[in-house]
Order: structure tokens, then sequence, then C-alpha cells
């Protein structure tokens, strides 16, 4: 096996080599949070799609930029400024490495996906959707790629279009093909659902985007964790993901956007940085990405993120996709033996999540039981209402996986989940 | 061990859950209001039949978590028959006592029943499930159709 500069392997991530246990055990040992136990228990983690975990390498890098780098970036001419400044645009070198982006200008650095689809929706929406224009979805968007585009609809008097999703979670390509036109002007799909799980045809569905000359937003927030992200190779107009979800710290994110695009586009916020000079009669905006970067950073977040970045390419993100490829299988097998449990999310591709109904079992109080034996699992909507009500559900409960959970910790699911059926019989 | 939750999920509670009381339309009620939490997806509706100042019958249908149920299914026993006042005074001990301090003594002569629901008071994003039925059923007194917790 023949590695690349950062330590992933030159291999498709079908032939991929998952972790071994002891590799997963050493990985483990990587993130404090995971070696504490409540009222004598360990902590089962299985609450990922809401906010991951951090490695140290990640807590090290914020807590150092604090205790030794800390200053504020692009202004000062004094030694600290200047390291700063490094670290700050050093991440964003590691994200455009990670994400296969052509330059570093196409990098804007954000609170998250969710102001990363607000920026896209506000700055190039408002610029190229006009009245009776369409913005096409899918069923399964979070409600961060919902909400952006209905307000942008409602202010512009475009059209919101949905393609449905079939029994099994995944998107109806017929249908999503029958509602592109020269209308669509913006197509926002969701690249891993955090509701479902399921892998969308990103590629294809970029490709049959630009057929009618739509821009092709992608909401990455559930599938950095997971996989390898080539912009590139997707040929995306767009790419939103948020830091914390991808082991990093909270309040940063990350847009990828073409040159030529953010290039054409309006500034989003307006303010320091964003600028390069300003009279009362004129302002001459900043060149990229820092048109799009108005005041001051989240530098802590940035040398976080970075430290992620590193993090994952050190672990191979395609032996992390064939590691957590078994455990989503043996998870399933094992759940699946539960009397009364359901999946609500069954598609062929899927990362990271599942979704699930015990008999009629209210999914809080299944949350809560499975609390007392420390198993962390979220039970709700999970910011996906439409969703729900395309499978007829108020709430589901949600088991979502890192590639540091084990196939043990599902045991331990399955065994809980015995149990709280058994106390509602 | 799960089983050994029993300062949330008391016996009653459970048994109420599985078999709610009064867990039915009434066609020709007097009152009927929706109670929502839109944070959880639970969603009763109240029916009430009057007679003069009596809850002459009272019942409820929908969809909820095991506190939320089980709360609805108990109220509607407890005030079957009882002056509407009733309603009033016991929700207010129920509130009382789901919102008061874990280790406060707990007046089970006032309570009742309702006692059952002390586990709450340890989880604090519970007491919306515990008290969600008679939130509706206040508002109904007051002409509403509806009520939402958030
Ligand atoms: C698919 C998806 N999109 C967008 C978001 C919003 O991310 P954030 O809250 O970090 O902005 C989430 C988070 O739950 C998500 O799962």
């Amino acid at each position: 096996m023949t590695l690349t500069q950062h330590g992933e392997e030159t291999e498709t991530a079908a032939q991929a080599r998952p972790f071994t246990p002891p590799e997963v055990a050493a990985i483990r040992r990587d993130f404090p949070i995971l070696q504490t136990l409540r009222a004598g228990k360990p902590l089962v983690y299985l609450d990922n799609a809401a906010t991951s975990q951090k490695p140290l390498a990640v807590i090290d890098a914020t807590t150092q930029y604090y205790e030794s780098e800390n200053a504020n970036v692009h202004r000062g001419i004094h030694a600290l400024s200047e390291r700063a400044t490094e670290v700050f645009e050093g991440a964003r070198e590691d994200v455009r490495r990670f994400i296969n982006a052509g330059r570093v200008s196409e990098i804007v650095f954000t609170r998250g996906t969710t102001e990363s689809i607000n920026l896209v929706a506000q700055s190039y929406g408002r610029q190229n959707v006009g009245p009776g224009d369409e913005v096409l979805l899918t069923t399964m968007e979070h409600h961060s790629n919902i909400v952006p585009w209905q307000m942008l609809c409602n202010e512009r008097g475009a059209v919101l279009r949905v393609a449905p999703i079939n029994e099994a979670g995944e998107v109806d390509m017929e249908a999503f093909r029958g509602l592109l036109s020269e209308k669509t002007k913006i197509v926002a799909v969701t690249h891993v659902s955090n509701a479902l799980g399921t892998v969308n045809p990103i590629k294809e569905m970029v490709r049959l985007a630009h057929g009618v000359g739509a821009a092709a937003l992608v909401d990455g927030a559930q599938a950095a964790p997971h996989m390898p992200v080539d912009v590139a190779d997707l040929d995306c107009d767009f790419y939103a993901l948020s830091a914390h979800k991808m082991f990093g710290p909270t309040g940063m994110g990350v847009l990828y956007g073409k040159e030529a695009l953010l290039d054409a586009m309006p500034p989003y916020q307006g303010g320091g940085d964003m600028i390069l000079s300003v009279t009362f009669e004129k302002t001459t905006y900043n060149k990229l990405p820092h048109k799009f970067e108005a005041g001051t950073p989240n530098i802590a977040g940035a040398a976080g993120l970075g430290a992620a970045v590193r993090y994952l390419e050190n672990l191979d993100r395609r032996r992390i996709a064939a590691y957590e490829r078994e455990l989503l299988e043996h998870g399933a097998e094992t759940l699946e033996q539960v009397p009364g449990l359901s999946f609500i999310g069954t598609a062929a591709e899927k990362a990271g999540v599942i979704s699930f109904q015990l008999a009629d079992v209210h999914p809080h109080d299944i949350g809560q039981l499975l609390n007392e034996e420390n198993i962390a699992v979220r039970a709700g909507h999970h910011c996906a209402q439409p969703t729900m009500e395309r499978f007829g559900v108020a709430a589901t409960s949600r088991a979502s996986f890192a590639f540091y959970n084990t196939k043990e910790e599902f045991d331990a699911l399955a065994d809980a989940l015995g149990k709280v059926r058994e106390l509602f019989a | 061990m799960i089983t050994g939750n029993r300062a949330l999920y008391e016996q009653v509670i459970l048994e109420h859950n599985k078999t709610p009381r009064n867990f039915r339309e009434i066609e020709d009620a007097d009152r009927k209001v929706e109670g929502y939490n839109p944070l959880c997806g639970d969603h009763f509706t109240i029916f009430v039949k009057l007679d003069g100042d009596t809850i002459a019958d009272i019942s409820f249908s929908g969809k909820g978590c095991a506190i939320s149920k089980a709360s609805a299914s108990l109220m509607t026993a407890m005030l079957k028959g009882k002056p509407k006042s009733e309603a009033e005074t016991l929700f207010n001990r129920l509130h009382d006592l789901v919102t008061s301090n874990p280790d406060d003594p707990v007046d089970e002569k006032a309570l009742g029943k309702l006692q059952v629901f002390s586990g709450v008071r340890e989880y604090p994003v519970r007491i919306k499930c515990a008290t969600l039925a008679w939130h509706a059923l206040a508002a109904a007194f007051e002409g509403k159709e509806e009520v939402s917790t958030e």
C-alpha cells in the first residue's frame, strides 16, 4: 500500500481495510470524553449526527491558539498576528485539500452549514433567482436546507419544488429529473440525510442540474465525517459543511464555491476584513475568499478545524468508510433482532445513521431509558419534519455513529432496547 | 438496569400508558381543545361534556410519550363527575409538584395519584409532557381551541 503525503492510502474505498478492534481501541483513546463514566457506566455515544466528539488533537490546537498564538488576523504587523494569520490561512489550505478544491480562494469560512447555505441563498440566490424561477430540493432536507430557500422564494416570488423520496428513503430520480426545467435556478440537496442516513447520488444530481443550467449546492454536513469528499469530481457549485460534525469545534463551518461564481456574487455581510478600502462614497470589496468573511473570524475554530482535517486524513477516510460500513451492517443486523423494532430509512446506500421505531413506544421514552444506561441517542424529528411526515411519524429514535463506535456498543443498544420493549409490553 | 428506572416510569404511569382511561372522542362535546408540543410532536385532543359547572364526561385522543399519555389518562379519570374548579386545583398541585425541588417533601394526600409524577422533578425537560393535557384543559375552559406549549 502506498501512502500519500497525508497518510491516505491510494486505494479505492472498496479495497480499503476496515479498522481492526485494536485500532479502534487506540482511536478511542484519542477522545477524552469516551474515557468518562457516568454512575460507573461508560459512555455509549450514538448521537454523532447531532455533533461529534473531539479528539485531543483538536482540543490541543484550539488551546494552543489561545495559549500561544492569540492575535487578530490579517491586520497586525507584529509576530503574533502573523502567527495567527498563518494558523487561520493554514486551516483554509487544510480544508481545500480535504475536499479537493482547486484554490484556497474557493474556501469561505462560516459559522457552519446553516450559515453557508444562508450565504448562498442571500447572495447568489437574490442575484440569480427571480419571479417564477424555481429552487429544487428533496423531501429529506434538513430544515437549514429548506428555510433559507423558502425565505428566498418568498422574497423573490419564486417557487420551491420538492423531489419526493420512496419508501426506502431514496430520492425518486425520475421525479427529480421531471422537476428540472429551464426555470430551475438552484438545486440544493443533502449529500447524506441526517434523519435517514441515505447517501444521495450527488454526482448524477449535480450533472442533471447543470443540464438545465441550474447551480447545484450540496449540504455536506453529514458526509464530511464519514467519507472522502471530492468537490472537483462532484463538480458541484457550492458545498457546505460544519466543523462540529466532523470532530472539530462548534461555531465553525465552510462554504466551498466555484471561484467564478463567488467572484460574481455580492457580499453577504459588510464590515471589517471584507473590504480593501472604504470611503463614505465608495467601498472596494476585498478579494476572495475574504469578501465573504466580514468581521473578526473564529480563529480558534479554524485552528481546530484544521486539526480535525489532518486527524481524519491520518486515519484515512477510505478506511473510516470501510469500517463504518461494517458497523452499519452489524448495527442493522443486531437491531433487527429486537422484537417490535422497525427501521425508518432503508436506502441501498447509507452512512452513519440508523433511525428506528420500537413498537409504539414513544422515542422520548426510549431516549430517556437508554440514558439510564449512559447510551446517548437522539429522539425527535431531527430538524427534518417533512421527512418525518413522509413516513407518517412525529419522531424517530436515531442511533448515529462514527469511526470510534464499536460493534459492542450496538450490542449494548440492542440489549437495552429489548429491555425497554419489555417494560412497555 | 433499565427496569430499575422507577423514579420516572412508575408502574401506574406504565399502566395508564398501556391502557389509557377515557381514550375516546366525545361526539357532542361542549369543549374540545388540541394540545400540542411541537418540540416532541406530542399531540392530544381533550373533549369535555359539561352539566352546569360539573364535568359530566371527559376524554382524550391523540399521541404522545408515556408521561404525557398517562397524565392525560389520569386527568380524565380524576376529573369525571367533579366540578370544573377541581381541574384548576389539581393542575396547580401537579404544576407545583413537577416544578419543585427533587428533595422537597411530597404532599401525598393532596396529590393523590398525581404523586406518581414526582419523578419528573429530576427531568425538567419532561415537565411539559406531564402538564400538556392539563394546559389543554385549562385552555378549553378559557374558550380556546388550541394550545401549544412552545
Ligand atoms: C444534513 C444537515 N444539514 C445541515 C445541518 C445544520 O448544521 P449546523 O447546525 O451545524 O449549521 C445539519 C445539522 O444537524 C445536518 O445534519
